[in-house]
């Protein structure tokens, strides 16, 4: 049941065209068929990979392509450069303050990865870059969400901001922030509960938040296993609350991560880290080529 | 009544709505050709009731071996376990308080297990829902070994006469080796202390999730020999429709749908009306909107 990669799907198209010897127009628009194919199958929306397939089209029919005497390697170099670039070329660092705290705010849906992320990106803050960061726990709703939080910081021993659930998260963040001024913390992290991007009540909560004080940093967190669905997610909250980067999770899998193309597709926003795993040091970079290759399968 | 002709043009829509319902290629073409058939035979000229025949059809790919049923497979008069497994953060521990208090609604007696010893919080987090809805948790230490913990609560099932036990797994991505042996010795400690145990195997699937969770039923089909699915989360946006495929070609129904975070949010599996969600609004919504654009 494992998934072809594009190699794989475009055997068939090049077998044909090394028995005629050249290839035409028509043998561009069939490897073209085998590329959208492999990207549904990866999981890329549907809308996205049209526009994709239409300007590789072009690119390939133009020139590379046409002339080319392995049309299939070809074909998978230009699919794999556009989508490397779509994906964005730098790597993005952390936006910190100009004035301390920065102030980091985690959102997504239910289950995505935010407080084990919150958790990672402050272990990563205080090794990689010496800050001395203060978790907030403000999910309020999800049982024992702040139990959840502090177990990760003691694991880490940095201290977390709670209030228990009686209070507001909008309350609690706007202590934290007085809490972490009077304590000299330069990052706050603030985990919030899961929600859906259609619940009007949630998102106002967020943007709530984000009005306290507007944050350096707002995480998008996207379960990389995310299916179609990745693009009605990463616009709504993006038009809601802003966010200005994204957190692709559970990499560690199997799973081709096609969310991560449809995503910056919509939002423009880079993928600045990703999760490859439960502990708290599996955060890294993300790698543009190494995220086009796994979605074609390479 | 909005509706136009059947050609070309709308078999093409109707394909980039079921994909984009995460329903997956393989099961998109076949449920095609089953349709082009059906609107030859039948002569069907425009799409005014063509959506019964959709929905005939997805139904026909996903009942194709109806073997299987949507009960559970509880035990009379003996204690019945249901072991929950799934990848990380799909609803598995929320399912499992919504189950719960579904049955003890039903005036089952019911345990819990919390066989999560690894994630931060997730023993605290069963708690919780045993504490909402009022059933007994059993468990040990974090950080504790999770056959052990099962081994436990059987013993403590068994000895207060309760009905039902339901037991929470860690989650884990089926492609760790060494978490999923850890799952297959759970369930083999749950088996050697009643036979024919565990009686259901629940795999919770995120219906965020998009083609990944074939691979996902499979897997854990292979460790854990799972006996239904808990599409969760389906009151989002997301419809998970790889769950056609995982039905059809792995032959595991869905069992429940999971529709919020709350206790009463757990209701059964009704496929007519799943197989419709997938593309009647949709359908309908892109019927209206090419009549708004002739007009
Ligand atoms: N394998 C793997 N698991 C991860 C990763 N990130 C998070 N998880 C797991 O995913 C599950 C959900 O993570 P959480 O951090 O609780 O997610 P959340 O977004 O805070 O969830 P809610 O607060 O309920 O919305 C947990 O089991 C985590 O251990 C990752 O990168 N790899
Ligand atoms: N909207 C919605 N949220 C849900 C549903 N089911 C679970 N959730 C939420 O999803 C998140 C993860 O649920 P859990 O029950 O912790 O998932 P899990 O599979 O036990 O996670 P791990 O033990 O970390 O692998 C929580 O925030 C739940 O409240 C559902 O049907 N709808
Ligand atoms: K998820
Ligand atoms: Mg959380
Ligand atoms: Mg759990």
């Amino acid at each position: 049941m494992a998934f072809e990669g594009l190699a794989e799907r475009l055997q068939g198209t090049i077998s044909k065209i090394k028995g005629k010897g050249k290839v035409t127009e028509q043998d561009v628009k069939e490897m073209m068929r085998e590329v959208r194919f492999a990207l549904i199958e990866a999981d890329v929306n549907l809308k996205v990979v049209k526009t994709f397939i239409k300007r590789v089209s072009e690119r390939a029919i133009g020139q590379d392509v046409m002339k080319s005497l392995t049309p299939g390697q070809q074909v998978i170099k230009i699919v794999k450069d556009e989508l490397t670039d779509l994906m964005g070329g730098e790597q993005s660092p952390i936006k910190f303050a100009q004035k301390p705290p920065t102030v980091i705010l985690m959102v997504g849906l239910q289950g995505a990865g935010k407080t084990t992320t919150t958790g990672k990106l402050a272990n990563l803050l205080r090794k990689k870059y010496n800050r001395k960061p203060l978790l907030v726990a403000a999910d309020v709703y999800r049982p024992a969400a702040i139990k959840q939080l502090q177990t990760l910081g003691n694991q880490l021993t940095l201290p977390v901001f709670a209030l228990g659930t009686e209070v507001s998260p909008v309350e609690i963040v706007r202590q934290a922030l007085e809490h972490a001024k009077e304590e000299h913390h330069d990052v706050v992290l603030i985990d919030t509960a899961g929600r859906l991007h259609i619940d009007e009540n949630l998102m106002q909560e967020l943007k709530d938040i984000r009005a306290l004080k507007e944050p350096d940093e707002v995480f998008l967190v996207v379960d990389s296993m995310t299916g179609q669905d990745a693009v009605n997610v990463a616009d709504s909250f993006n038009e809601a609350v802003g966010i200005t980067g994204v957190v692709l999770t559970k990499l560690d899998g199997d799973t081709r991560g096609g969310a991560a193309l449809s995503i910056r597709s919509v939002t423009q926003k880079p993928i600045k880290f990703v999760g490859m795993g439960e502990k708290m040091d599996a955060l890294e970079p993300f790698h543009p080529e190494r995220m086009a290759s796994r979605i074609l399968g390479m | 009544a909005r509706y136009r002709t059947v050609d070309e043009d709308f078999f093409e829509e109707l394909e980039d709505l079921l994909l984009q319902a995460d329903v997956g290629f393989e099961t998109v073409m076949e449920l095609m050709d089953k349709l082009r058939y059906e609107v030859q035979r039948q002569n069907i000229k425009d799409t005014s009731g063509i959506q019964s025949v959709i929905s005939e059809k997805l139904v026909e790919i996903y009942e194709s071996s109806d073997e299987e049923s949507i009960e559970l497979n509880i035990q009379d008069g003996e204690l019945t376990v249901i072991l929950f497994v799934g990848v990380n953060g799909v609803g598995k521990t929320t399912t499992i308080g919504k189950l719960a208090h579904r049955l003890k609604q039903e005036g089952k007696s019911v345990l819990l297990a919390a066989g999560d010893t690894f994630r931060a919080g997730a023993i605290d987090q069963l708690q919780v829902w045993g504490d909402r809805v009022g059933v007994d948790v059993i468990k040990q230490a974090e950080g504790s070994d999770p056959a052990a913990v099962m081994y436990d609560a059987i013993r403590a099932a068994k000895k207060r006469g309760a009905d039902i036990l339901i037991c929470d797994t860690a989650g884990r991505l089926q492609n760790k080796v060494n978490l999923m042996n850890e799952l297959e010795k759970v369930h083999r400690v749950i088996s050697r202390e009643i036979p024919n145990a565990p009686h259901e195997v629940l795999l919770a699937l995120d219906a965020t999730t998009g083609q990944n969770a074939l691979v996902q039923a499979q897997t854990f089909k292979e460790a854990t020999n799972v006996t239904g699915i808990v599409l969760t989360k389906l009151d989002g946006t997301a419809k998970g429709g790889i769950v056609l495929a995982i039905r059809n070609k792995l032959h595991i129904p869905v069992k429940f749908v999971g529709l919020g975070e709350k206790m009463d949010d757990l209701q059964p599996f009704d496929t007519e009306r799943y197989v419709y969600g997938l593309f009647a609004d949709a359908l309908d919504q892109q019927l209206a909107e090419e009549e708004t654009k002739e007009q």
